[in-house]
């Protein structure tokens, strides 16, 4: 029995740290897309037109958008960050002109928080859901159960997959 | 003549319908066979009305009779036939009709199918089914009428806009309308379970085909619109989570998290509630996308029209959530499972965390695409969340999913034990570490492509060791060659192996989104003739501009040579179009298409004397594998609902075949 | 059923609210901020061949008027207003400033000979006073007063009534 319990509490172990891999590496993925500055001039503005709203166009950045506005506009960034200015500071250019609207994506303080924490929150919110449903799973599951030598369950599972893919 | 006829037609189909849908709950009330009998033939009647219907505006457009406004918006004299009749989903009134006929047409399908198996619950589906055709006529009937004459009749038409008049016209929105449409036929049959209180899982068995069918419908419409879209509009993107775009997106995520939870309700009929909400939050989310489309509340490029249409859908909408919701919370407590688990881990768990990725990211969509409004209404300015934030936000979630999908189908339903894990997950892991080094060892240095190249090998890695471990399992047993073996577990198991499948194409079509977007390159340049530009092995050069009459437009281009080394690979003829009574032109791209990697040359600007030419040209590595990647998942999707008999039939063919 | 199962079903009624409340709003309805700002300055070579500057028209009310010739219908519909409304009040101090942006010279004169502008018309090379202004499309129109402050931004055609209103509190202030 004690024994049993020991491989439940391995594997359960073995669980944990897969699910925090499973939640952490993408974190750390994703941190590092949007972490990587670039120095070459070109990948620069780039970067900094995609950010900013086309503003003849529907939904397309600055950066991707084939108009003669877009144009005109990926000129101003290139000759802004030439003249030495950064990121922030050619946002606020043109959101000075043309309202918040113009950046493609809300900017991250006030209520734009919600818009970025809740998605994660959401998820946080379900997982924990997920486990305690679960959790309340494993506890209606008749206590009472003759012990099973884990080797012989083993044998078991397999021999009934295999008869399962027949 | 055919105005008047038409809406009188469109009246009748009405009246047919609601006609379908109250005799059938007043047969199944009262117990009278006469009413029911009489409701189904209100249904097939109904179908031939519409039908008539279609036939009558198809028959406007392709004869050109401008007497009909929507005719005269929606072609000209000179269209080609196939864009004429295309013409009649090109705009509202009309793909309100295709719509109403998709409906029309699937419940009679339904009907004729199902009612002498399941008696009991047959009238409610029908009078849903029958509802929903309902509403899509009421509108044609009251507020966007297809056959709304035009005074003065004028003498040729506006024609489609331009984009609109490809081949790819006829076939993205039937595909997405299909799938549109046909989740209705799971939430009918979900509704009916929840009236008729018959709450056991034979609604699941009646409509597991239907809502794959539909998926697969839908994921088609979903690839092919995105493939138009990189090969037609002219940024070389295939995705801008527009609002309608996320609209298609949203309800193929909760079918997807539908079509796997009911997999754990087939078993161990737990989670009934949680389904009959996936299923009612889907058809929401479809009414949902069809509102956004027509209401004109977030622009969008695919918004086709504002008025009191839009309010008509958002009353819909609103009848659909609180009648299916209500529905749901009436019978609440019938709907209490008996789960049990041995262990938190177990395949059940990993099919509930596929659920919560899955409406999470569903969530975050919905969410961004509604924020702007939100922030009107609460701060009083307004805001764009677009490209970036989607794709910030969903990465992270995208590869959690990934993951998800190489370790669930290996988990042990139930429980599973650490030699359980280990055994399955060792291999998988090695080779995707193996792999990952062996990109560094190539020159990938980027964290986050690493890590996507790392979760997509390891997913390889457990689908392929599946197929591995079980054909040779079964080769072993019964003694059939290798491929037989192969071939007869896709056969007898389908439901799983082609499950692996989709699950191979969509990642295959991650590693072509990842791929794509990490490592593509641009290039923006003004050329003047015979001056050439490098990107990646290649070197394009600008010959000349070139500019020419077409039917229906002025189409300048640039002639462009591309070589490889010295080796002239191609020519590409990026252009532009312009059209009579359109505002800009529109792009003409042009590209070499590779199952490598993609060459895309679009013409940005230029002068009127042919002296110069901004040319932007971008490689897309590897693009192609997200269009195969569709392909795989169709193939997948096929060989799991393949019907049995065909099946039992191939493998015993098989069988009877030497060794 | 017990009020804690209502809420299943109401939940979804904050969102259809919302989404109701999306009909009051205008999508392309977008607020400048340069609403009772100061207006940028701008130096442009006229159709004509004179020079248009905002600092020489300090001290006089301007409507400024960002125009193009591919914009159909709207810009065709206001464009008679604007020059009745410049025959009106060019006596009274009003200034009249026309820019065409994203446009062709020859289509550009086309435009101005059809509707017959008797003001100052400019294009707007490489289209930095239309980004100066935050202009998102055309027909925009913004109403500068006196001080240089502009006073209100109009998106889309005007109409006489509102044309009158703006022009005559521009005419009345300080």
């Amino acid at each position: 029995m004690i024994r049993r319990m020991g491989r439940w509490a391995s594997a359960r172990r073995a669980t944990w740290w897969l699910t925090l891999g499973v939640a952490f590496v993408p974190w750390w993925g994703a941190a590092h897309v949007y972490g990587a500055t670039n120095f070459d001039l070109e990948d620069r503005v780039r970067e900094i037109a995609s950010e900013l709203r086309c503003v003849v166009c529907q939904n397309l950045s600055v950066a991707d958008s084939p108009s003669d506005l877009a144009k005109e506009m990926r000129n101003l960034v290139r000759e802004l960050v030439r003249q030495g200015k950064s990121r922030e500071e050619i946002s606020a250019y043109f959101v000075s002109r043309y309202g918040e609207y113009v950046l493609l994506s809300p900017p991250k303080r006030g209520f734009n928080l919600l818009v970025w924490g809740l998605p994660f929150l959401a998820i946080a919110v379900g997982g924990g859901a997920v486990y305690l449903v679960a959790r309340r799973w494993t506890e209606q599951a008749p206590a009472h159960r003759p012990a099973i030598d884990p080797a012989y369950a083993d044998r078991v599972q397999r021999e009934l997959k295999d008869r399962e893919q027949q | 003549m055919i105005s008047t006829l038409g809406h009188f037609v469109l009246f009748l189909a009405l009246g047919m319908s609601l006609y379908a849908a109250a005799a059938a709950i007043y047969g199944a009330r009262a117990g009278r066979e006469d009413w029911l009998g009489s409701s189904r033939n209100a249904v097939l009647v109904n179908l031939c009305l519409v039908t008539l219907a279609m036939f009558l505006l198809e028959y406007a457009l392709i004869a050109s009779d401008f007497s009909i406004r929507y005719v005269a918006n929606n072609s000209t004299r000179g269209s080609l036939t196939r864009y004429k009749i295309a013409g009649l989903w090109g705009s509202l009134e009309g793909s309100i009709l295709l719509w109403a006929w998709l409906q029309s047409l699937f419940s009679a399908l339904v009907v004729a199918r199902y009612t002498d198996r399941h008696r009991a619950v047959m009238p409610y589906v029908q009078a849903v089914l029958q509802g929903i055709c309902a509403f899509f006529l009421l509108v044609m009937t009251f507020a966007a009428n297809p056959f709304a004459p035009a005074f003065p009749v004028p003498p040729d038409g506006r024609g489609l806009n331009p984009l609109l008049e490809v081949t790819d016209m006829l076939v993205h929105p039937l595909l997405l309308y299909l799938g549109y449409v046909g989740f209705s036929v799971p939430f009918a049959f979900a509704m009916a379970a929840l009236i008729t209180g018959r709450l056991s899982e034979e609604w699941l068995k009646n409509t597991r085909r239907w809502t794959i069918v539909a998926w697969l419908f839908l994921t088609g419409g979903i690839f092919y619109g995105g493939w138009w879209s990189y090969r037609t509009l002219g940024w070389g993107g295939y995705w801008a989570w527009d609002p309608v775009e996320n609209a298609s997106f949203m309800p193929w995520l909760t079918a997807t998290a539908f079509i796997h939870s009911v997999m754990i309700q087939e078993r161990k009929r737990m989670l009934k509630v949680w389904n009959l909400v996936l299923i009612t939050l889907t058809f929401s989310l479809v009414i949902f996308g069809t509102f956004l489309t027509r209401s004109g509340i977030l622009g969008s490029v695919h918004a086709f029209a504002e008025g009191p249409v839009g309010m008509i859908f958002l009353g819909f909408l609103a009848l659909v959530l609180l009648f299916s919701l209500g529905l749901i919370a009436y019978r609440s407590d019938r709907l209490k499972g008996h789960g049990e688990l041995d262990s938190v881990v177990s395949r059940e768990s990993a099919f509930l965390l596929n659920n919560v990725i899955l409406i999470g990211i569903c969530f975050t969509v919905f969410l961004g695409t509604i924020f702007p409004l939100l922030t009107e209404a609460i701060r009083g300015t307004k805001i764009s969340v677009g490209m970036p934030y989607f794709n910030r936000v969903s990465v992270p979630l995208g590869m959690a999913l990934l993951l998800l999908m190489g370790i669930g189908p290996l988990i042990a339903w139930g429980r599973a034990s650490l030699n359980n894990l280990r055994r399955n997950f060792l291999k998988p892991t090695v080779v995707a570490a193996a792999g990952a080094a062996l990109l560094w060892a190539l020159g990938v240095r980027q964290a986050e492509a690493l890590l996507a190249f790392f979760c997509c090998f390891f997913v390889i890695g457990t689908i392929v060791l599946e197929f591995w471990t079980s054909t040779r399992a079964r080769a072993a047993a019964t003694g059939e060659g290798f491929l037989q073996a192969f071939a007869a577990l896709l056969l007898r198991t389908r439901r799983r192996y082609g499950g692996l499948i989709v699950h191979l194409g969509v990642v295959i079509a991650i590693i072509g989104i990842a791929v794509s977007s990490v490592y593509k390159v641009e290039h923006e340049v003004t050329l003047k003739p015979k001056e050439r530009l490098e990107i990646g092995p290649y070197t394009v050069q600008f010959n000349d501009l070139q500019a020419g009459e077409r039917p229906t437009h002025i189409l300048v281009w640039a002639n462009l040579t591309v070589l490889k080394g010295n080796t002239a690979l191609t020519e590409l003829h990026p252009g532009q179009r312009f059209y009579p009574n359109q505002q800009t032109p529109f792009a003409s791209v042009d590209a070499r298409y590779h199952w490598s990697e993609d060459l895309y040359a679009i013409l940005s600007t230029f002068e009127r004397d042919g002296s110069s030419a901004t040319i932007k040209v971008m490689i897309n590595p590897m693009m192609a594998w997200i269009w195969i990647g569709g392909g795989v998942i169709l193939l997948g999707v096929l060989v799991a609902v393949l019907p049995e008999r065909r099946l039992a039939m191939l493998t015993v063919r098989a069988k009877t075949q030497p060794a | 059923m017990t009020w804690k199962k209502l809420l299943i079903p109401l939940a979804s009624v904050p969102i259809i609210l919302l989404l109701a409340y999306g009909f009051r709003t205008d999508p392309k309805a977008i607020p400048s901020p340069l609403v009772q700002k100061s207006a940028p300055d701008f130096r442009l070579k006229a159709f004509d061949g004179g020079e248009v500057s905002l600092a020489d028209l300090k001290g006089k009310p301007l409507v400024l008027n960002f125009w193009a010739s591919w914009c159909y219908p709207a810009c065709y519909e206001e464009a008679p207003l604007l020059e009745a409304t410049w025959k009106r009040h060019k006596d009274q101090g009003l200034m009249m400033v026309g820019v065409d942006i994203q446009d062709t010279e020859a289509n550009a004169r086309e435009f101005l000979q059809r509707f017959g502008f008797t003001f100052p018309n400019a294009p707007d090379p490489g289209s930095k006073v239309s980004i100066d202004y935050g202009v998102y499309g055309v027909p925009e129109t913004y109403f500068i007063d006196r001080q240089g402050r502009i006073a209100y931004k109009h998106v889309g055609a005007l109409t006489p009534a509102l044309l009158e209103a703006q022009v005559q509190s521009l005419l009345k202030g300080k």
